[in-house]
């Protein structure tokens, strides 16, 4: 049987997976065309490859997996005709196929409305990875862009804007409000309002006229007369089935496009299937990668002599949409009447939630989340297996749910049949047998059913299914460090302090088995560091040490490292400047002024490092611990000083909290701010400890951070004086290194502490668990105990050995060690 | 059953007492890189290229080692890629080309590694 499958997007890949796991290999010969030169990739993800994933991380296989498989893939070659009296395909590139079975998964075109100006440059569609690159490559000469179309995947569109750095973005919709088919009237502004703090603006109830410019677009003139300056312009209008080719050769199209298929997916040839997005399905085209899997499987299926039939699909969809989550089920727009609503609504926060009951209270019909969506998955199978409603419905929508007790009946309720993962349509059933069998991560479980591979929804829900299984085995899942400790981080804390166990060895001899990993061994050490604060590298904990922290630097492209001296509150005299540009010359170091405020020395050789900390020492630095989960800087802004609105001296304090925390380590790195008022110039609120200058005091700041999580830090307490101050930051810190995760920033630690910063600040301000003098206590040891690790390194020759590349040869460097020249200095060779 | 017929060099590469314990060091053979390890709780040692084969940096000697269900391993510094010490297969992903992994033997407190005669020859 030779089946020849037209596309090779998201469905026509899991047409080839699941029509192999079905058939033997050797049964079928299967030729697929592409029109895109890579192979299928995730599209449903595609807004991520702006937060850094390639297209290769993107691929659903890579080309060698179809290779394995037998499958004959043809990229960047579009089929351009079908003859179905002789059974062929012809391809652009002149290669012609005959076929038993044609499967068309065309997918779907982004839809362009009439505008005049449309070709205009800078006018961009949203649907593949060359159109990511194109808006890329224009965007360096952009400031401000603007998307027509305010549905998903108009947002989504608006989020690639923000991605690439623009400013002044608007969302331009023709309907009175967004996304007007998946939620309703107070929904969508709800949602209006969220997108706006994040900092898009939205235009309803408007008609694009035309897309002004001469040769680029400035702009769009609408209808009502009205201007809207834009350097660029994404459309995102809807999206127009692929079936143009299958209208060509006869098959019957509906009147608005998409290519009709009966129950088994079949054209109006019977040998001609169509799944996906460009296939119509009793008047339907369905926009979203489920059900196109689904119809993979129905096809699959058939081909194979099982019997199975498509028979519509839920539309039910929980998205992330610019950080916003948005969640519809069932059927979100039950007529009035016919049902009773149940809506909840927190505009401060903004969390908009709707459920739609039958008028007997018996039933759930369907609803809308925004803002907050963790019950959605509860909530979906709960409409989907027709569960028995608790006694009070509202209960399923009242605040976020804790982790762990889901809402409602939780997941022991859902039948076996209950359908977890819509994506792989792998249900509840299937996730138990599999934990039974020994799959007992959910790492594990991915691998064996597939569930939570695609878009991911179902992840917690799978989470949730393993535990109950495993604890309807009578086996307990705790929240271990990995295979060697079955502690969690804050009971080995305890264990350790109560032994006083001082090495990694110890420990393990104690409370551990096996000879610990690349987890468990850095949790450790920077559990004894916190307690005991001897010199991490001692004899028998620098093994145990995470990579950098063993050579007192981070190790960086190429092998060479980096180093950083503490320059507290970022002041610094001239003559220390002089003498780190002396070392940088003398070493032939890369030097940057960092975004903590220092300086930075990248391309240093392992033995040049002692060398190198020698002379900054003899200079008068210190480590910064860059390299550590420890204090990294604090921040300052120059302050009353020389500010004319500063209120106190901001760099002494910066200063003064610097050299107590310095060194101090934790579960994850620690950052921290001073600014000399409300103006904010330091940036303390995005710390995880930062200080603002009031009239009265200083106002402290807790759990913030960058990275790729941003998080506001939250006020702790106000206007308080500077002694008081630092004993609410040795309490806080101190609380925090005892309780939190291994490798827990104290925003996501915060974020799972039960009770939130209403708890914290009972813990640190109100001393309700009476542990306030005991934690500055630990602090202050700590503190007293403080030595600089380069210096010990340097003063110790035994430490000093392991500074040099070669054991039977130390004083050669990496030979492969190579450089490149960039703006007259060196920079690392790109990687190979 | 095959038998092998490469000959193995052994070749002198440290003393025992300059290898971390649970540790390892960079050995230089001619022009090659060997990562050397010492699992001090067991007393056994491994040897493999000191080259990750995913970036092509030469730092597995700087990674940390450890078991995995009581097969040894060594994390690379760089992106945390765990490689078997026992046969030298990527365990965390399974793309990944494998390391080449060396016999060690340790005698009168020094460490020797074994390279095969034909590495031998380019190497010397
Ligand atoms: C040098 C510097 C970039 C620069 O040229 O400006 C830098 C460089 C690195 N950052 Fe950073 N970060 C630098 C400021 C920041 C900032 C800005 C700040 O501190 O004000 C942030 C966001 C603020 C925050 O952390 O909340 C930042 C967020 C990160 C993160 C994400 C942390 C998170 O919680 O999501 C990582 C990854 C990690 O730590 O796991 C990271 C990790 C790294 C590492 C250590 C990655 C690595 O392992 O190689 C980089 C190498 C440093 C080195 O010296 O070789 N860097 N990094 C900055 C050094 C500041 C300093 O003086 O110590
Ligand atoms: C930005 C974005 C975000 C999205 N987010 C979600 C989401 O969160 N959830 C969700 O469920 N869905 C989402 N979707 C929709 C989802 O991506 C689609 O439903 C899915 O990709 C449809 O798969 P398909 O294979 O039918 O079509 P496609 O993925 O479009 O694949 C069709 C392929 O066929 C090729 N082709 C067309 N004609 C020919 C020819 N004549 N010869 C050879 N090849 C041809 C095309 O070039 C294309 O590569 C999103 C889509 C986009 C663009
Ligand atoms: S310096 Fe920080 S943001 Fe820049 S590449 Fe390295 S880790 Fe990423
Ligand atoms: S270079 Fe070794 S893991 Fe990337």
């Amino acid at each position: 049987m030779k089946i020849v499958v037209i596309g090779n997007g998201m469905v026509g890949y899991k047409f080839c997976e699941k029509l192999l796991a079905k058939s033997a290999k050797t049964s079928v010969e299967l030729v697929v065309f592409g029109e895109e030169p890579r192979p299928a990739y995730d599209r449903v993800h595609l807004t991520s490859w702006f937060e850094g994933k390639t297209g290769d991380e993107l691929l659903m296989a890579s080309t060698e997996w179809y290779a394995q498989q037998g499958i004959r893939l043809h990229l960047a070659d579009p089929v351009t005709a079908i003859d179905r009296e002789k059974k062929t395909v012809q391809a652009h590139s002149g290669i012609l196929e005959t076929y038993d079975y044609l499967v068309l998964a065309t997918g779907s075109a982004a839809f362009v409305p009439p505008i005049p100006g449309v070709e205009k440059k800078g006018v961009f569609l949203y649907r593949t990875i060359e159109d990511l690159e194109m808006m890329t490559a224009y965007a360096l000469h952009a400031r401000t862009g603007t998307v027509i179309g305010g549905g998903l995947l108009g947002l989504e569109a608006a989020k690639a804007l923000l991605d690439l750095g623009m400013t002044n973005i608007h969302v331009v919709e023709f309907a009175p409000r967004l996304m007007p088919r998946q939620i309703d009237d107070k929904g969508s502004l709800l949602l209006q309002e969220k997108l706006g703090q994040l900092g898009l603006k939205v235009l309803t109830s408007k008609n694009t006229k035309k897309i002004t410019g001469e040769d680029h677009i400035t702009g769009l003139q609408f209808t009502d007369d009205t201007f809207l300056k834009t350097d660029m312009l994404v459309i995102s209008a809807g999206i127009k089935p692929r079936d143009e080719l299958a209208k060509a050769a006869g098959l019957e199209t509906g009147p608005r496009g998409g290519i009709v298929v009966n129950d088994q997916l079949q054209t109006s040839d019977s040998s001609i299937y169509a799944i996906g997005e460009c296939a119509l399905y009793q008047n339907m085209i369905y926009g979203l990668v489920a059900p196109g899997y689904e119809m993979a499987e129905v096809v699959a299926a058939h081909l194979s002599s099982e019997i199975k039939a498509f028979t519509g699909f839920d539309m039910s969809t929980r998205l992330k949409l610019v950080g916003v989550e948005v969640a519809s089920f069932g059927d979100p727009f039950s007529p009035a009447g016919n049902c009773h609503s149940i809506v909840f609504e927190d505009r401060l926060k903004g969390i908009y939630k709707r459920i739609d009951i039958t008028p007997d209270g018996q039933q759930l019909l369907g609803g809308i989340l925004i803002g907050e969506a963790s019950a959605y998955n509860m909530l979906l199978q709960t409409v989907k297996n027709k569960l028995a409603l608790p006694p009070d419905p509202a209960t399923l929508l009242m605040g976020p749910p804790k982790e762990g007790t889901p809402a409602g009946a939780g997941v022991d309720a859902l039948p076996d049949e209950a359908l977890i993962c819509s994506c792989e349509s792998v249900s509840k059933g299937a996730i138990c047998e599999a934990v039974t069998a020994g799959h007992e991560s959910f790492d594990e479980i991915k691998k064996c059913t597939k569930a939570g591979t695609c878009c991911g929804g179902c992840a917690p829900m799978v989470k949730d299914i393993i535990a109950t299984t495993l604890k309807s085995q009578g086996k307990y899942i705790r929240n271990v460090i990995c295979e060697h400790f079955t502690y969690s981080r804050q009971e080995m804390l305890d264990l350790i302090r109560i032994k006083s166990l001082r090495s990694f060895d110890e420990v393990l001899d104690h409370y551990g088995q096996g000879d610990g990993c690349e987890i468990c061994k850095p949790a450790v050490a920077s559990i004894l560091a916190s307690l005991w604060n001897d010199m991490i590298l001692a004899k028998g904990n620098d093994t145990a040490q995470d990579s950098n922290d063993r050579y007192l630097a981070n190790i960086q492209k190429g092998g060479t490292y980096s180093v950083v001296p503490r320059i507290p509150g970022g002041e610094i005299t001239p003559e220390k400047l002089i003498a780190i540009g002396e070392v940088a010359q003398k070493y032939n170091l890369y030097t940057k002024i960092t975004g903590g405020q220092r300086i930075d020395l990248f391309g240093a050789h392992l033995s040049d490092l002692p060398l190198i900390w020698k002379e900054l020492i003899d200079a008068g630095f210190e480590s910064g611990h860059a390299y550590g989960k420890a204090l990294r800087t604090v921040k300052s802004c120059v302050g009353s000083t020389w500010c004319r609105f500063g209120l106190h001296d901001s760099v002494s304090y910066a200063i003064r909290i610097e050299e107590r925390y310095r060194g101090l380590r934790a579960p994850h790195k620690i950052k921290s701010a001073v600014s000399g008022c409300i103006r904010e110039c330091a940036e303390a609120q995005s710390k995880d400890f930062g200080i603002i200058a009031t009239e009265k005091g200083w106002n402290l700041y807790v759990c913030g951070n960058g990275g790729s999580k941003p998080q506001h830090a939250v006020l702790l307490a106000a206007d308080l004086d500077s002694e008081t101050c630092i004993r609410y930051i040795d309490r806080f810190l101190m609380f925090y290194i005892k309780t939190a995760d291994p490798l827990t920033r104290t925003a996501t630690w915060l974020n799972k502490l039960d009770g939130g910063i209403d708890y914290l600040r009972n813990v640190v301000v109100q001393d309700s668990l009476g542990i306030g003098a005991q934690l500055e206590g630990e602090m202050q040891a700590l503190v007293d105990s403080y030595k600089c690790e380069w210096r010990e390194v340097v003063e110790n020759p035994e430490l000093r050995r392991r500074f040099s590349h070669f054991i039977n040869s130390p004083e050669e460097k990496d030979p492969t060690v190579k450089f490149e020249t960039l703006r007259n200095q060196k920079k690392a060779a790109e990687w190979k | 059953m095959s038998i092998s017929s490469t000959t193995i060099h052994w070749f002198l590469a440290c003393k025992a007492s300059d290898v971390p314990h649970n540790g390892g060091v960079c050995v230089k053979y001619g022009e090659e890189q060997i990562a050397l390890f010492y699992f001090a709780r067991k007393d056994q040692w491994y040897a493999t290229q000191n080259l990750c084969p995913h970036r092509k940096q030469m730092a597995l000697s700087r990674g940390m080692t450890g078991t995995v269900k009581d097969e040894p391993k060594v994390a690379c510094p760089f992106h945390k890629k765990t490689f078997s010490l026992l046969d030298g297969r990527c365990l965390s992903d399974e793309g990944e080309c494998a390391l080449t992994v060396y016999p060690v033997r340790v005698t009168d407190g020094l460490v020797y590694i074994g390279v095969s005669e034909e590495t031998a020859m380019v190497a010397v």
